[in-house]
């Protein structure tokens, strides 16, 4: 079929749709990140009340304490969308591929001294049940959170700590040449050992929490703010010093992922902070809750992995916390307890 | 995943997935997972979940991209070439209307409730299963979003469709339909919409809108659809295997499985009447007629899948023999009925020309002459005489299904049906035997429905008149409704087309009309 295109007569009549329009303030081209996020979630004319929750209306503002007068002023840094983000995570992923072929092929495991292999293995592969519960938790976030902006980043969140969970996995089979025995001990370990129990008992607590947004900066800010650098900075430096970049290679994905998904967790919390001194006040008080949790908790995985160390680094590492919620967020929590470790 | 020579694949999928949850001890696991126990279906071993398939997360990043990739260049390129203008016919469009204001957002709302399902399901195998889901159906309504962002530079009825479908009359169908689904719990959840939606009907619903796209020139939405299909299929394998898992792990699930069949099944054929009328009326070039679709997908495939069933003890849904008899009309019905409201649609409607009347005969050899065809052609000679007709009284609607009651007896096409139910001292309307039904076994639910009629008449509507209402839809009078013979659409796809004369005169009676 042929068509005769008269280029002025295919002037397009508008250039987004209303909703776009009405938040840019005038109908112009928006992006895709845009059109694919603003005003996604219904917010009106509930049919029926959820039987799981009668309280609430099925999408419902009144499931978290802080308040926003718009749920869509909240942007993602990364203006991440289902294809943007996939596509950013496929190019991550091949990377990451190459790593642990490039370990594989020429057997780097094996050249790994064999008590640092083992100290690698059952200090990193238990970490794969507590990805595990932060995959639940953002799940949990994008299932009742407010809201399109956030709830899909969330989402992502939760998908990609699932690949990380399984990351650490192969990480397993890696150092335990694929019998899968590392992984076993690492989930004996998670159920029993000393060591573990404290973090355990915060992840327990943390699928218990209800309120969504509590639950984003206990695991998504407080948690992990502090997890992601004694592991894979800390942690990884002592590997290093100890048995070259192997391991290094194989965590590089977690690394870059958790300088990326910062960006948003602290833009999500900024903005909340920014809107009202009660939504301010209410991050504070969670924050300063979980800080201490999350510091209790760690600091015996800490000692394990740094030895004597251990104190001065958690207090480090709270310390640059505490530093990044007032730089990135406008937040201010108190200075860290007093170490725990001995 | 070369790493591993001991493990088999279904081994270390399960190390992968399964294997990273744990017995809590220090919260109680009902506490974790609150809502598995109140529907009534017992669960005793989650690990005989069998894995419908079988994708770690970093293969799926690589898969999903390398479809993203190929799916938004066709999309640029459509739009760089004005591939709109490629379509069969500017009618077409209406279908692409229907869809992203009632079928788009039922791919939110599917994403928003499998992340419900995926959080709440007591094992790892069905959390990470609806998890997946979850995201694919974000990807479905983005990348619909995406591909339809261009007709609506061009044509009306598209700017608005959160803000409508949130709020108009018929758009309540759909959002009631996935409101239904989401506030029961997560098993109800995955039997209404994995089960009877994706595996009994997915073939009736999204394939006739990706078929209707291949055969009107509609380029970048047959690619959706292809991209889509194997996210499709996944989720067409995960319906089957959630059903077969609940009836295995305990015979007293059986019962609840069957209500849980007999009302979804029901509720999603209502929902297809909206099909239905796309696939007869709205598509210039027709895939196939509404009944041969039914008998195909339904009667054949549905029929030999319930066999398959029959083993657990499950039949064939309840009142599927209504459907059977309804094949024949209920296409008609609907389209009528748009015919009718259209100046409250966000979509144009037409009287079909002699060819397609003609088509609508050979099609529908027991019905369309003797029922139908005379009320079109009644309708074109009031239209021929400049009298355009429209009703002006609003319908009374279902209270289940929330369609106007306009559907006819089984055994009567020429007898409208009604059934009632009385329930705390009011009475309540249903277009069938499926509908009431279903309404009795939970009035509680159904009593609190937002029926878009009611609402306009409590005055919750912006108004009591037609412009006050149609202002609050968003809906621009004039332009997203009414006839398409005296559309603005039309108009411009005649001047876009060359004939510029046919499209002032189209224009003037825009105005005059």
């Amino acid at each position: 079929m042929t068509i005769e295109i008269k280029t002025t007569s295919v002037e397009p009549l508008r250039h987004t749709f209303d909703n776009v329009a009405r938040r840019l303030g005038a109908d112009k081209p928006a992006s895709r990140y845009l059109e694919a996020m603003y005003d996604l979630q219904p917010t009106a004319n509930f049919h029926y009340r959820p039987y799981w929750d009668p309280d609430h209306a099925l999408y419902d503002t009144g499931r978290t304490r802080i308040e926003m007068t718009d749920w869509y002023v909240f942007k993602d840094p990364r203006q991440f969308y289902y294809g943007t983000w996939t596509m950013a995570r496929a190019k991550q992923q091949d990377a990451a591929e190459r790593n642990f072929a490039f370990v594989e092929k020429r057997n780097l495991a094996d050249t790994l001294e064999s008590a640092w292999r083992e100290k690698a293995a059952r200090l990193l592969v238990p970490l794969r049940h507590l990805e595990y519960a932060a995959n639940m938790n953002n799940c949990y976030v994008a299932a009742y959170g407010y809201g399109t902006a956030i709830t899909q980043a969330a989402m992502f969140v939760g998908i990609d700590r699932l690949g990380i969970a399984q990351y650490l996995s192969r990480i397993g089979l890696m150092l335990d040449g694929g019998s899968a025995e590392s992984l076993d001990a690492a989930k004996q370990d998670w159920m029993q050992a000393p060591v573990w129990q404290p973090l355990r008992r915060l992840a327990e607590d943390l699928m218990v929490t209800r309120d969504w947004f509590e639950l984003l900066v206990a695991q998504d800010f407080v948690l992990d703010g502090i997890l992601y650098p004694l592991v894979y900075d800390r942690f990884d430096r002592v590997l290093e010093q100890h048995s070259g970049s192997t391991i290094s290679m194989l965590t590089e994905f977690m690394n870059e992922w958790f300088t990326e998904t910062s960006r948003w967790v602290d833009m999500t919390l900024k903005t909340a902070a920014a809107e009202s001194d009660a939504n301010k006040a209410q991050l504070e008080q969670w924050m300063g809750h979980w800080v201490d949790r999350v510091a209790e908790a760690l600091t015996p995985v800490a000692v394990e992995m740094l030895g004597s160390d251990a104190g001065a680094v958690m207090d480090e590492l709270q310390t640059a916390l505490a530093q990044r919620a007032t730089k990135k967020c406008g937040l201010h929590v108190g200075e860290p307890a007093p170490a725990m470790a001995s | 995943m070369s790493a591993n020579q001991r493990l088999n694949l279904r081994e270390k999928y399960q190390k992968f997935t399964r294997d990273l949850a744990w017995e809590p001890s220090y919260q109680k696991k009902s506490d974790i997972f609150p809502q598995t126990d109140f529907e009534g279906i017992h669960i005793h071993d989650w690990d005989k979940w069998e894995d419908p398939f079988r994708l770690t997360v970093d293969a799926y990043w690589k898969y999903q991209a390398e479809k993203e990739k190929k799916l938004y260049s066709i999309i640029d390129a459509f739009a760089q070439n004005n591939g709109q203008l490629n379509v069969t016919d500017a009618r077409y469009i209406n279908a692409l209307k229907l869809f992203l204001t009632g079928v788009s957002p039922l791919e939110y709302a599917a994403h928003r409730g499998f992340a419900m399902a995926g959080r709440q399901f007591g094992g790892v195998g069905p959390q990470v299963s609806c998890q997946m889901q979850s995201i694919d159906e974000l990807r479905h309504v983005q990348t619909q979003i995406h591909t339809i962002s261009h007709y609506n530079k061009y044509f009306n009825g598209f700017h608005d469709w959160q803000h409508m479908h949130d709020r108009v009359w018929y758009l309540s169908v759909p959002k009631s339909f996935f409101d239904d689904a989401m506030s029961a719990g997560p098993f109800e959840f995955v039997t209404a919409i994995s089960f009877s939606f994706e595996y009994v009907l997915t073939n009736l619903l999204f394939m006739p809108f990706m078929s209707g796209a291949a055969f009107n020139g509609d380029m970048a939405t047959v690619t959706f659809g292809f991209s889509a299909q194997s996210d499709e299929s996944r989720h067409m394998t995960l319906g089957l295997e959630v059903i077969k898992f609940m009836l295995e792990q305990d015979e007293r699930n059986v019962p609840i499985v069957q209500k849980w069949i007999d009302k979804w099944f029901w509720r999603g054929y209502r929902l297809l009447a909206l099909v239905s009328m796309m696939m007869d009326y709205m598509l210039p070039k027709r895939v196939m007629s509404w009944k041969e679709a039914w008998e195909m997908y339904f009667e054949q495939n549905g029929g030999a899948l319930f066999e398959d069933l029959a083993r657990y003890g499950i039949r064939m849904p309840k009142y599927w023999e209504v459907t059977v008899k309804e094949k024949e009309r209920l296409s008609h019905e609907v389209w009528s009925t748009f015919y009718n409201y259209d100046h409250a649609a966000a979509f144009h409607s037409w009287v079909p020309d002699e060819a397609e009347m003609q088509w609508l005969t050979t099609k529908y050899p027991h019905t369309f002459d003797q029922y139908y065809r005379p009320r079109f052609e009644h309708w074109q000679s009031q239209t021929d005489k400049g009298e355009r007709w429209y009703n002006n009284t609003l319908p009374m609607l279902c209270q289940t299904c929330q369609i106007p009651m306009v559907f006819t007896e089984p055994d009567d096409p020429t007898t409208t049906c009604y059934r009632s139910s009385d329930y705390k001292g009011e009475k309540y309307h249903f277009c069938s035997d499926g509908c009431k039904d279903i309404f009795d076994d939970e009035p509680e639910k159904y009593v609190q429905a937002w029926l878009p009629v009611h609402q306009i008449y409590q005055g919750n509507c912006g108004g009591a008149s037609v412009p006050e209402v149609l202002e609050w839809y968003h809906l621009r009078d004039g332009e997203d409704n009414k006839d398409y013979l005296y559309s603005q659409d039309r108009a411009n796809w005649l001047k876009w087309k060359g004939l510029t004369e046919e499209a002032e005169r189209t224009l003037k009676a825009v105005v005059n009309g």
